[in-house]
């Protein structure tokens, strides 16, 4: 229990005084999960909205697909990704493996289902409830599909708060990918779970607590984006003349 | 005088659901046409289907060239915008640009009593400011066929007044040089003998009666002739 105690201090120590190598990690973890959420943001917004308001053959089958690819073991996207990028596999050539590109391809393929999927559901709820309405105002497919993103707006930043903490709480991938080198791909998690086998507890439990201020804090955005949804909602605000509409 | 739009045959059906059958019918420019009928009767599906969001699954419909077309729908959705940012994407998305979109929103906000509320955002309006606004949107098309679907259902007596005196000033104004015809869709049947000049009787998809206001509100015609109108009608007044 002492030892645990020890720990701890140890940890709040690293962080107060803002140890160069947790500070390290923790800033490469940020940019590998920062870059991964918006790339799959970006295709992920596109194709949700796409998938949303398009009707083609084959649609329920891609839609089984995708939310099956929800529930998707960041080990298996680890292996996948490690499989293309190894010197035998078809992207070999680019010589990624064990690299921070590794792990943003690897967390991205990660994020990206979550993003479409929920993106998807979102905009295509709106859709049946009022995409019929903006296409009496002549809006076509893909304006419809623009304007009712645009007008979940608040809902759909919330998803993107969510895939940004897939994105940061995962090992698997980014250990398999990145090989967790010293200095250059060792990240907040893959970090936690060596320093634990190695019994160095102090950088272990000072990431953690990290990691859990992040989510923490993520969840706290979570929570205000919907505050301020309902206060946008439910008051006077002022519209910039010339703003966007 | 040619008819702005004409339904030949028109059946309409969502899986073993028949919305609409056989039905004919010609809309005449200026008219003022109100569709009754008990939940389900096909009332939406017809307007639906008059506006161009529906196609028929059988018979035809013969659109007048360069037909516009603008739809109230019974519970409006306004957007996550100002109220004026609302009005200005209707005029947006028939091509003006923003600018000019802004200016000229501002004059339809006026038309229905909303120009001092502009930077409001939309979704703080009232049951009775969010249907103006919306008719504001509908309008802002310059609509030679204004469908309105139970335009005045959900509102408090004030608004329901409100919303049907802009309705009424509309369809007598003339759109671009020629009066706006109107066709909605009401359980309201006071509303209907302030508004239609033409009513429409229809149960479970079919027109049963087609007849000029007067008519339709006539009890010896409506007992002799249309019985099953007949007693929706008594149903209603009693």
């Amino acid at each position: 229990m002492e030892s645990i105690a020890l720990s701890v201090l140890a940890a709040l120590q690293l962080i107060v005084a803002a140890d160069t190598m947790l500070l390290q990690i923790v800033l490469r973890s940020l940019a590998v999960s920062a870059l991964a959420c918006l790339i799959g943001s970006v295709l992920g917004l596109v194709l949700g909205a796409w998938l949303a308001v398009l009707r083609f053959r084959g649609r329920e089958a891609v839609l089984t697909l995708l939310n099956t690819l929800l529930a998707l073991p960041s080990v298996v996207v680890g292996l996948v990704v490690y499989l293309l990028l190894s010197r035998s596999g078809p992207l070999g050539a680019l010589g990624w493996l064990f690299s921070f590109k590794a792990m943003v391809l690897a967390q991205v393929i990660l994020v990206l289902p979550v993003v479409t999927a929920l993106t998807r559901q979102l905009i295509e709820d709106a859709d049946r409830h009022h995409g019929e309405q903006l296409q009496s105002m002549g809006a076509g497919t893909g304006m419809r599909a623009l304007l009712l993103a645009w007008d979940d707006r608040y809902a759909l930043l919330t998803v993107l708060v969510l895939a940004f903490g897939r994105a940061i709480s995962e090992v698997g991938a980014v250990m398999i990918v990145g090989g967790n080198v010293d200095g250059f791909t060792r990240v907040m998690t893959t970090a936690i779970a060596l320093e634990t086998s190695k019994g160095d507890l102090p950088l272990a439990l000072g990431l953690g607590l990290v990691l859990l201020l992040l989510v923490l804090a993520l969840n706290a955005i979570v929570t205000l984006l919907r505050r301020w949804r309902e206060r946008v909602d439910g008051a006077f605000t002022a519209v910039t003349p010339g703003g966007l509409p | 005088m040619t008819a702005m739009l004409e339904l030949r045959g028109v059946s309409l059906g969502f899986g073993a659901l028949q919305a609409l059958a056989e039905v004919d019918l010609n809309i005449m420019p200026g008219e003022r046409v109100a569709l009754v009928g008990a939940n389900g009767s096909g009332k939406s599906t017809l307007l639906r289907l008059l506006h161009g969001l529906l196609r028929a699954g059988q018979g035809s419909v013969v659109r007048r060239e360069g037909l516009r077309c603008a739809m109230l729908f019974q519970r409006p959705h306004v957007l996550r915008a100002s109220v004026l940012g609302n009005v200005s994407l209707a005029l947006w998305l028939q091509g003006q640009a923003w600018s000019e979109a802004r200016a000229a929103a501002l004059l339809y906000l006026q038309q229905v009593g909303l120009a001092d509320l502009a930077a409001r955002n939309a979704r703080t309006l009232s049951g009775g400011q969010q249907q103006r606004l919306a008719l504001a949107c509908a309008w802002a098309r310059r609509p030679d066929l204004l469908l309105l679907d139970e335009p005045t259902a959900s509102l408090d007596p004030h608004a329901k007044r409100d919303v049907e005196a802009l309705i009424a000033g509309w369809a007598a104004a003339p759109s671009d040089g020629a009066s706006t015809t109107l066709v909605f869709a009401s359980h309201n049947l006071g509303q209907v003998k302030r508004l239609a000049q033409r009513v429409i009787y229809l149960e479970q998809g079919r027109v049963l009666a087609d007849l000029p206001v007067q008519s339709f509100f006539d009890t010896e015609v409506m007992r002799r002739g249309y019985r099953q109108a007949h007693l929706f009608l008594q149903g209603e007044l009693t």
